[in-house]
């Protein structure tokens, strides 16, 4: 049978079958963060196990840290054991760590392919959902829990069991304003946020190859969101030239051959697929979430819908509590509801291009009076050269606040947090109940839409801007 | 190692919501310990905030089966969630479907997550209404009955998920005595 990309990719890393379904694989590089790696570290300790393989192994801080003065000690105590941890751990088992000071921290999915660790047929793993990043270049990323990073890095190995694969074959040219993330929410909102349970996402389609590497990190990162276990992009010239010169990329005479091995990487013309669906890219305007799924999501010219609509009880019950919750009336148009805050991050939308993009709808204009407006770059990398760009200027001449590098608001777990009854316009990627901070209310979009709605106060069409 | 799971009988109490998501299971705030310990006080902390809440209610004290909606343990990777659940007492999750790094942490942590068709878990919700409906579950037979007759629905486990738990196996271990395929593999690929 012709292979697709997520079956060579799969096959290659199979190091045995093991009885009941399952696969013993080997890891190419395991990204390891201060949230859910102390239990795993603390249970090495106590088997007197050693990390197999440090040198595929790298670390950040990312999830808790604090996004102003670096200067400053970590106020938050519980956050400060978190990271020293970390620190301590990384030191003990040898592992290279982009600490709280370093110039290439960040977001772990940001600084894997900005470092050029990412690479092309790789198997990923690390302890977060959103390393379906990675997939992006190609590799089979996927997030994993603590009992498996500590068997990631005790043994360099994973057990999974085989997930079957879901084409999703976007096609057409998008229309001026929409982003990668439109078609990316929009296709959550066509299969629903376990349309892609047990499956990886290969993406395919004319639509995904005009994607520089960065928008394709965005479409992939969201695979999670639908349910997937990973989303594939196979490698083009885009990814090439996206990795060539980058630190841990292949340098010289390894350059060509790694290139060579990398085109492999593909699905062959009469592959089949478990499923496959498709989406039109020509037909997708910018999304915005109106709910407390990613699924729940419309058109930024659409209304808020009316629960009663829904086809299954358990969806209008579903409906029901998410207007509830984001104190929304059945019926309202989505462009004019009233935002207080306006989040630009996360591994999501936090690189250069999505703060060039959002810098371009800024420039020469200033957040709305009420509105509280913040910039956290992916990594300090992106901050370095945002600010070399003169971003910084454009983002805090129009009144945002300009950060250092985290998860910040994605999650809420540093100071970053929406109060009570906030309304906020994110680029992040989960809009959950008490996501951004308790009873704080989340729309999801992307970064030239919440650029908009900072500049006008609520939500609206950045198309024609 | 965790305990082994083989056969469990318990109260059931039922959260009749799709989409649980990991955020709600354990909220963030209550990510920042090192330990595996701690975070069964804090399981569902910004719904029990509500006293109308489920678990709130008097007769879902000591139920350690949870039925639920689609979609359960969606969102993050964080196996805080399961520590929560497991902390909290539950030993089986029923629903009719789960996100799947979800299902791959309960296998590692002796929590059984049981799929059932919507409508057998509409009807446990039913059932569970009654404030002490309990349910005996057994993961040698797969099966999930009422030990008074009216409710049986056999289940298919994970088969690898199933001995992870029948067994409460150390995988680590396990997968250490693969080391001359490990290193095979490492010679013939790296
Ligand atoms: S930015 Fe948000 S989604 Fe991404 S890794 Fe951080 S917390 Fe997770």
């Amino acid at each position: 049978m012709s292979p697709t990309l997520f079956d060579r990719v799969w096959r290659e890393h199979v190091v045995e079958e093991l009885a009941d379904g399952v696969s013993l694989l080997y890891v190419d590089l395991h990204l390891v963060h201060e949230v859910t790696s102390p239990q795993a570290f603390a249970g090495l300790r106590r088997e007197g196990r050693r990390v197999r393989r440090p040198e595929r192994t790298l670390a950040t801080v990312d999830h808790n840290v604090p996004t102003g003065d670096r200067s400053l000690p970590i106020a938050d105590p519980v956050s400060a054991l978190q990271v020293d941890s970390l620190d301590a751990n990384t030191r003990e088992f040898g592992i290279e760590l982009f600490g709280l000071t370093s110039p290439r921290q960040g977001i772990v999915h940001v600084i894997g392919p900005e470092l050029g660790a990412t690479q092309p047929g790789m198997l990923i793993v690390c302890g977060d959902s959103h390393t379906s990043t990675h997939g992006a270049f190609g590799a089979f990323a996927i997030g994993i829990g603590t009992s498996e990073v500590e068997h990631v890095l005790a043994t360099q190995c994973i057990v999974l069991s085989k997930p079957k694969n879901l084409e999703t074959r976007i096609t057409g040219c998008r229309a001026p304003g929409v982003t990668a993330k439109d078609l990316i929410l929009a296709l959550i909102g066509k299969i629903g946020t376990a349309g892609a349970t047990g499956h990886v996402i290969e993406y395919t389609g004319d639509a995904i190859r005009a994607l520089s590497m960065e928008e394709r990190m965005t479409v992939c990162n969201m695979s999670i969101e639908a349910g997937a276990r990973a989303g594939l992009i196979a490698p083009d010239e885009v990814t090439f030239a996206y990795l060539e010169g980058r630190p841990r990329a292949p340098q010289g005479k390894e350059w060509g051959r790694a290139q060579e091995r990398w085109r492999t990487y593909r699905s062959d013309p009469g592959a089949t697929y478990d499923a496959t669906v498709t989406l039109d890219a020509s037909r997708v305007g910018p999304q915005v979430t109106w709910g407390t799924t990613p699924g729940m999501v419309a058109d930024i010219t659409g209304r808020v819908p009316d629960p009663a609509q829904f086809p299954t009880a358990s969806e209008r019950e579903a409906a029901t509590r998410a207007l509830a919750y984001m104190g929304l009336e059945p019926g309202t148009p989505l462009e004019g509801i009233p935002i207080d805050r306006v989040f630009l991050g996360s591994c999501t939308n936090a690189r250069i291009e999505d703060l060039r993009a959002a810098a371009s709808v800024v420039r020469g204009r200033h957040v709305a009076a009420r509105v509280r407006a913040l910039v956290v770059p992916g990594s300090q990398r992106v901050k370095a050269q945002a600010e070399d760009e003169g971003l910084d200027r454009v983002f805090r001449d129009a009144g945002f606040e300009w950060r250092n590098a985290g998860c910040s608001m994605c999650l809420g777990m540093n100071d970053d947090v929406l109060g009570e009854g906030e309304r906020c316009a994110a680029t992040s990627n989960r809009n959950f109940e008490g996501r951004q901070g308790k009873g704080g209310r989340t729309h999801l979009m992307s970064p030239v839409m919440a650029a908009a709605a900072a500049i006008e106060g609520h939500l609206v069409d950045v198309r024609g801007w | 190692m965790v305990n082994p799971f083989v056969r469990h009988r318990g109260k059931v109490v039922a959260l009749p919501r799709a989409n649980i998501d990991t955020d709600q299971i354990i909220p963030k705030q209550f990510l920042k310990g090192i330990d595996r310990t701690g975070f069964g006080p804090n399981l569902f902390h910004d719904w029990r905030v509500n006293p109308d809440f489920e678990l709130n209610h008097p007769t879902a004290e000591g139920a350690t089966i949870l039925v639920t909606g689609p979609n359960f343990g969606c969102g993050s990777s964080r196996e805080h969630a399961v520590w929560a659940l497991v902390q909290y007492g539950f030993r089986v999750i029923v629903a009719p479907s789960f996100a799947d790094i979800f299902l791959a942490n309960c296998y590692r942590n002796g929590l059984l997550p049981v799929r059932l068709t919507e409508s057998d878990v509409d009807r446990l919700i039913r059932n569970a209404a009654s404030g002490s409906y309990e349910l005996v579950v057994d993961l040698e037979e797969q099966i999930v009955t009422h030990e008074r007759g009216g409710f049986s629905s056999p289940f298919n486990a994970d088969p690898y998920g199933r001995q992870l738990l029948l067994r409460g196996l150390d995988e680590i271990g396990r997968t250490l005595l693969e080391e001359e395929r490990i290193v095979a593999y490492e010679r013939s690929h790296l």
